[in-house]
Formats: structure tokens, C-alpha cells, sequence
């Protein structure tokens, strides 16, 4: 009985430390772009990127501040874009979602083949661009932002339609409909208080998907001030320059330390997303789960 | 009698009445995103004639001439056409096999941890680089492959004695570093899914075998892996529907754009990109993106069909 302990403390032991490597080597690199963006620039230029640096130093945020408006400015387009988007989002799924989880609906199969044969063929990205910028004319304005694509998709829907059919029951809609309730009352007040766990995950994943966007910015942005903080990033990663170069204030000269603020500004986006991690990562991997088992 | 009848006559009336009202709700409930998906999804599939067309934006796009099929004679009789189709394959392919078995490995060891909380730990580590913009990803590429300040040039192997490389205009290394961003970035998803199917196995069936003396290594062959068939089916068969479709951000920002990699770096999705809006190349770009989504959809089907053949249960439609 000893042996086998010994042996399953040995089994859990190796278990540990190899999941330890993986996890450190999921953590670590981010590690390195904070460390990277907390070091002095001439540390820099001498030894490069290190998570050992001899000299620490906080220039590269003091310029990234003095470049204020920019940033921030990114920062609130990000945020609005994020909180629209989303909202939209949860509306339109939920609503799209509902009638396609009752079973007395007589067209839910024809309707929801409809929605799922979105994800098996599209008309890429020519089209979609040509539509967009041509016919709806958003090129350059906010709503690029918030309109290709990511306001509702069809793995939101069917998430949300498996939820519907399997947590709430038919009874208590008919029984709801019984008491006198309308449609949108019943929609309103009964399934969507039964069914804050699948908004809260559906509405997480759109969060994340408009929080990480460059794309829509990429294709259809050509005015800066409409940039959002991935659209500012991806700029600078390929152009330092343009960070300089679209200075608001310019009365303040700083030297750019520009091997740190490349890491500076992508640890400000980044930030908050590590920052809530932690707690909203039960919804993320339920998400997950959801799809995988049901997609 | 007769009462009674026209009692459940006015009855039946009321609820046909109540469920043909309720039909229309439903229609009111799906409108918004019924007319979304038809302007975002269906009017762009409609849209696919363009890459038989000339388009020329000063006489419109249904006004621009028609080309026949010289786009897509162009695109076949240009190298470019080989390059793309090959490396979206190779790297898709390359995913698919080494993403299943690192998931699936890493899948189980979180299921044997007899810590659940350690677990919890190691399988939100992992997931974090899921949920994280490819653009940051990007950055950390750069942090570790810059030329003059990367980690790899100025500590790593500077300490094996090998000279400093440039990373980003040789183009040799590139299929390793994007295999292993996309391995480092997808871990999470794939052992959260297989770790997900291997804790909703019967946990009698391990007890009953280790009464039976099986090791773990058995328990493991014998029953985690042959039980976990139809999940990797499923999964593999889904991916390979998708073989045709590159992750524009890991081919585009890892790289950073560097021409000098396009050989290795280039996919039907960045080259539709760049024909569009770099090089204003619409024809090029047009054609390859309907030859993506075609034979994209045959792919689909074709892998539906496959999992429909295997395994009734795992079907999609």
C-alpha cells in the first residue's frame, strides 16, 4: 500500500512540474513585455529585451503620457466600440435565438438553417469590403468599427438557442402566455432572467472579439482619429513614427525611447484584459465547453 | 351537447387566433438579426460574381465589364497561386496534428491532477494567450526575434555561441515560429475541450480497471484515448473543413509584414488582403477569394459527410 502511494505521489510530482512548464511558458512571455517596458533605454540598446535588466526605468510611460491625447483617445474608442458592439450583440442573438428554441415555432428548422449556413460558406473579403465601403458608405466613420461582422454570428446564436430549449422550460412560457403575458413580455421578464449565465457568456466572447478587433480598423480606417487601441498598436509596431509624428502637443520635446515604448504600449492594451481575467475566465471556458460539446 | 361544442368550437378559434399572433412575434423577434446576417453574410456570398468582373470603381461595380474567367487565368498562371494554396495547406495541416496531440496530451495530464486547484491554476494559465489580440502577440514575437534588442539574438544565443540571425527577412525559420505562436496560442482552447470530454467519462470504468491492476499508462490507452474517438473525430474533421481559411492576424502581424518572408508567410487570406487594398489588384484578389470560398465549401461538406460516415451522433446537419 506504501509503494502505491510512493509511486502516485511521483505520478502527481512529474505531473506538476511538466503543466508547470507549460504554464510558464503561456505567462512568461508576457512577463518579459512588462519587464521590457520598465527598462532603460540604453539597457535596452545594449542588452536587449531581458527579464534580467540592470536598470529599470518608467520613461517610456512618461513619454507615452506626454503623448496623452492619442492613447486615450484609442483608449475611449475602445471602450464605446467594445460597450455598443456587445450590447448590440447580446440584443440581436438573444432575440434572433428565442424564436429558433420553440418548439411551436413552425419555420425554426428553415430559419435556423438559414443562420448555421453562415458558417459554412461566405463571400469573403472582397465582396464584403466592396459592400460595405460602396453601397453603406462607412468607410471612416465609427460605425466601421462596430458593424462588419462582429455584431452577431452564428455560434452566438446556436449557444444561445441550445440554452433557450434545454433551461427553459415550455411550460413556464405557456404558462406565463396562460396569465395573460404578450410574447415580448414573456421574452423579457421570464427567459432572459433565466438565462443570465449564457448572456454573460456570449456577451464575455463579444466583449473579447471587439476588445481585440484590428481588423474592421485595418480595412475600412484611413482617419486616425477614429483608430481604436488595437488599430494605434498594430500602427506602431510596423511605425514608430506615427507616434511622434501625430503628437497633438508637440510644444513638449522628449527624446522617444522608442525600444521601450514599442513594449509600453502594447502593456497598456493589454492590461486590462489581464486585469479582469481572473474573473470572468469561468464564463470563457464555459464558453468553450458549450460550443465544443453542442457546436 | 351542442353547448359544449360550440364551447370548444370559440376555444379552438381563440388558441389558433393566440398561436398565429405568437407566429408573428417570432418573425418580430428575428427581424434585426435576420436583416443583419443577410446584409453582413448573404449579400457578400452574392457578391462573389465580382471576380468576373473588371471592376473599375469610376463606372461602378455593376457597371464594370465583364472579365469572364481572365482573373482567374491571371491568378493560375501566376506563381502566387501555388505559393498560397500550399503554405494555407502545409500550415493548416501542421496545426491540425500537433495541435490535436499537445491538446489531447495536455488534456489528460490536467484530468490526473489530483489537485483540482493546482489544475484550475495551470489550465487558466494556459488559456490566457487565447483571449489575447494577435497584434500583442506580435509584440512579444518582436521582444524575442528583434535583430539588435530581440531575447534571442542578445541572450540566447549569444550563450550557444551562435552568431545573431535576422529574423525577420529570412524567411526558413518562419514555418517553425508560426507553428509553435500557433501552438502557444490555441493550447488552451484544444485542452479545455479535451479535458472537458475526458471529465464526463464514467469514473467506474478507471476504478473497475485499477481493481483489475491496470497502470495508469493502461488506463490511459485502454479507455481515456478510444473514448475520447469521437471527440477528435469531430474536432479533426471540423479543421479540416477549415484547411482552406488562414488566421489572417498570425499571418500578417507575427511576420510583421515583411516582404522578405512572403514565401513562407503568405496564405490565400493575407494575399486576398494585399490584392485589395495594398496593391489594388481587385481582379487577383476577387478570384482568389472565390476559389477560397468554393472549394472552402466543398471542404466542409466533404468533412460533414466524413463525420456523418464515421460517427452518426457527431454530425453537424
Amino acid at each position: 500500500m506504501k509503494g502505491v502511494k510512493k509511486s502516485e505521489f511521483k505520478y502527481q510530482f512529474c505531473l506538476n512540474i511538466v503543466l508547470m512548464l507549460f504554464a510558464l511558458a503561456s505567462i512568461l512571455p508576457f512577463l518579459l513585455l512588462v519587464i521590457a517596458s520598465f527598462t532603460d533605454e540604453n539597457t535596452l540598446i545594449q542588452g536587449g529585451y531581458t527579464f534580467f535588466p540592470t536598470k529599470f526605468s518608467i520613461n517610456a510611460y512618461k513619454y507615452l503620457i506626454y503623448q496623452g491625447p492619442m492613447i486615450f483617445r484609442a483608449y475611449g474608442i475602445t471602450f464605446l466600440v467594445t460597450f455598443v458592439g456587445t450590447s448590440l450583440n447580446l440584443i440581436l442573438t438573444a432575440m434572433i435565438a428565442y424564436p429558433l428554441s420553440r418548439k411551436d415555432f413552425s419555420k425554426r428548422n428553415l430559419f435556423s438553417f438559414i443562420v448555421f449556413f453562415t458558417m459554412l460558406f461566405n463571400g469573403g473579403l472582397v465582396p464584403s469590403y466592396l459592400m460595405w465601403t460602396q453601397f453603406f458608405h462607412i468607410k471612416n466613420t465609427i460605425f466601421a468599427l462596430i458593424f462588419p461582422n462582429l455584431l452577431m454570428n452564428a455560434f452566438g446564436v446556436i449557444l444561445m438557442k441550445n440554452y433557450f430549449s434545454s433551461n427553459v422550460p415550455h411550460e413556464l412560457i405557456e404558462a406565463a402566455e396562460i396569465d395573460g403575458a404578450g410574447e415580448f413580455t414573456t421574452f423579457f421578464r421570464v427567459v432572459l432572467p433565466l438565462s443570465l449565465p449564457i448572456l454573460a457568456t456570449v456577451g464575455l466572447m463579444s466583449a473579447i472579439s471587439y476588445w481585440n478587433d484590428w481588423t474592421n480598423g485595418l480595412y475600412y480606417l484611413t482617419d486616425q482619429r477614429l483608430f481604436s487601441l488595437q488599430n494605434v498598436l498594430n500602427r506602431i509596431l510596423t511605425d514608430l513614427q506615427f507616434l511622434s509624428s501625430s503628437t497633438v502637443s508637440s510644444q513638449i520635446h522628449m527624446d522617444m525611447p522608442s525600444t521601450g515604448i514599442r513594449m509600453a504600449i502594447a502593456v497598456i492594451g493589454v492590461v486590462p484584459i489581464l486585469v479582469l481575467y481572473p474573473f470572468f475566465q469561468k464564463y470563457f471556458v464555459k464558453g468553450i465547453t458549450m460550443g465544443a460539446v453542442k457546436g | 351537447m351542442k353547448v359544449n361544442n360550440i364551447k370548444n368550437n370559440t376555444l379552438t378559434v381563440t388558441t389558433k387566433k393566440r398561436k398565429r399572433k405568437s407566429e408573428l412575434a417570432m418573425y418580430l423577434f428575428m427581424l434585426p438579426g435576420l436583416i443583419y446576417i443577410l446584409v453582413n453574410n448573404y449579400i457578400p456570398m452574392g457578391g462573389l460574381f465580382i471576380a468576373f468582373k473588371n471592376v473599375d470603381y469610376s463606372k461602378g461595380i455593376f457597371h464594370s465589364d465583364w472579365a469572364g474567367l481572365e482573373n482567374f487565368k491571371y491568378l493560375f498562371s501566376s506563381s502566387d497561386a501555388w505559393i498560397i494554396t500550399r503554405n494555407t495547406i502545409l500550415y493548416n495541416l501542421a496545426f491540425i496534428i500537433f495541435g490535436t496531440i499537445l491538446g489531447i496530451a495536455v488534456g489528460i495530464m490536467l484530468s490526473e491532477m489530483s489537485s483540482k486547484l493546482m489544475a484550475k491554476f495551470y489550465q487558466t494559465s494556459i488559456l490566457l494567450p487565447q483571449l489575447i489580440s494577435i497584434i500583442i502577440i506580435a509584440y512579444i514575437g518582436y521582444a524575442f526575434l528583434s535583430a539588435d534588442t530581440g531575447l534571442l539574438n542578445k541572450s540566447i544565443l549569444p550563450k550557444f555561441g551562435i552568431d545573431p540571425i535576422s529574423w525577420y527577412s529570412d524567411p526558413k525559420y518562419w514555418p517553425i515560429i508560426l507553428i509553435v505562436v500557433n501552438l502557444w496560442k490555441g493550447l488552451g482552447f484544444s485542452c479545455i475541450i479535451y479535458l472537458a470530454s475526458i471529465l464526463g467519462i464514467d469514473r467506474s470504468i478507471y476504478e473497475s480497471a485499477e481493481i483489475d491492476g491496470a497502470g495508469k499508462w493502461r488506463q490511459i490507452v485502454s479507455i481515456t484515448l478510444p473514448l475520447l474517438k469521437p471527440t477528435i473525430i469531430t474536432l479533426t474533421m471540423l479543421a479540416i473543413g477549415r484547411i482552406f481559411y488562414a488566421d489572417f492576424g498570425l499571418f500578417y502581424q507575427v511576420p510583421m509584414n515583411s516582404g522578405a518572408l512572403y514565401n513562407a508567410t503568405n496564405v490565400i487570406d493575407t494575399y486576398v488582403y494585399r490584392g485589395l487594398l495594398q496593391t489594388n489588384d481587385i481582379g487577383m484578389s476577387s478570384a482568389a477569394g472565390f476559389y477560397q470560398s468554393v472549394v472552402g465549401f466543398v471542404l466542409v461538406l466533404l468533412a460533414n459527410f466524413a463525420v456523418t460516415k464515421l460517427d452518426k451522433e457527431n454530425a453537424l446537419f
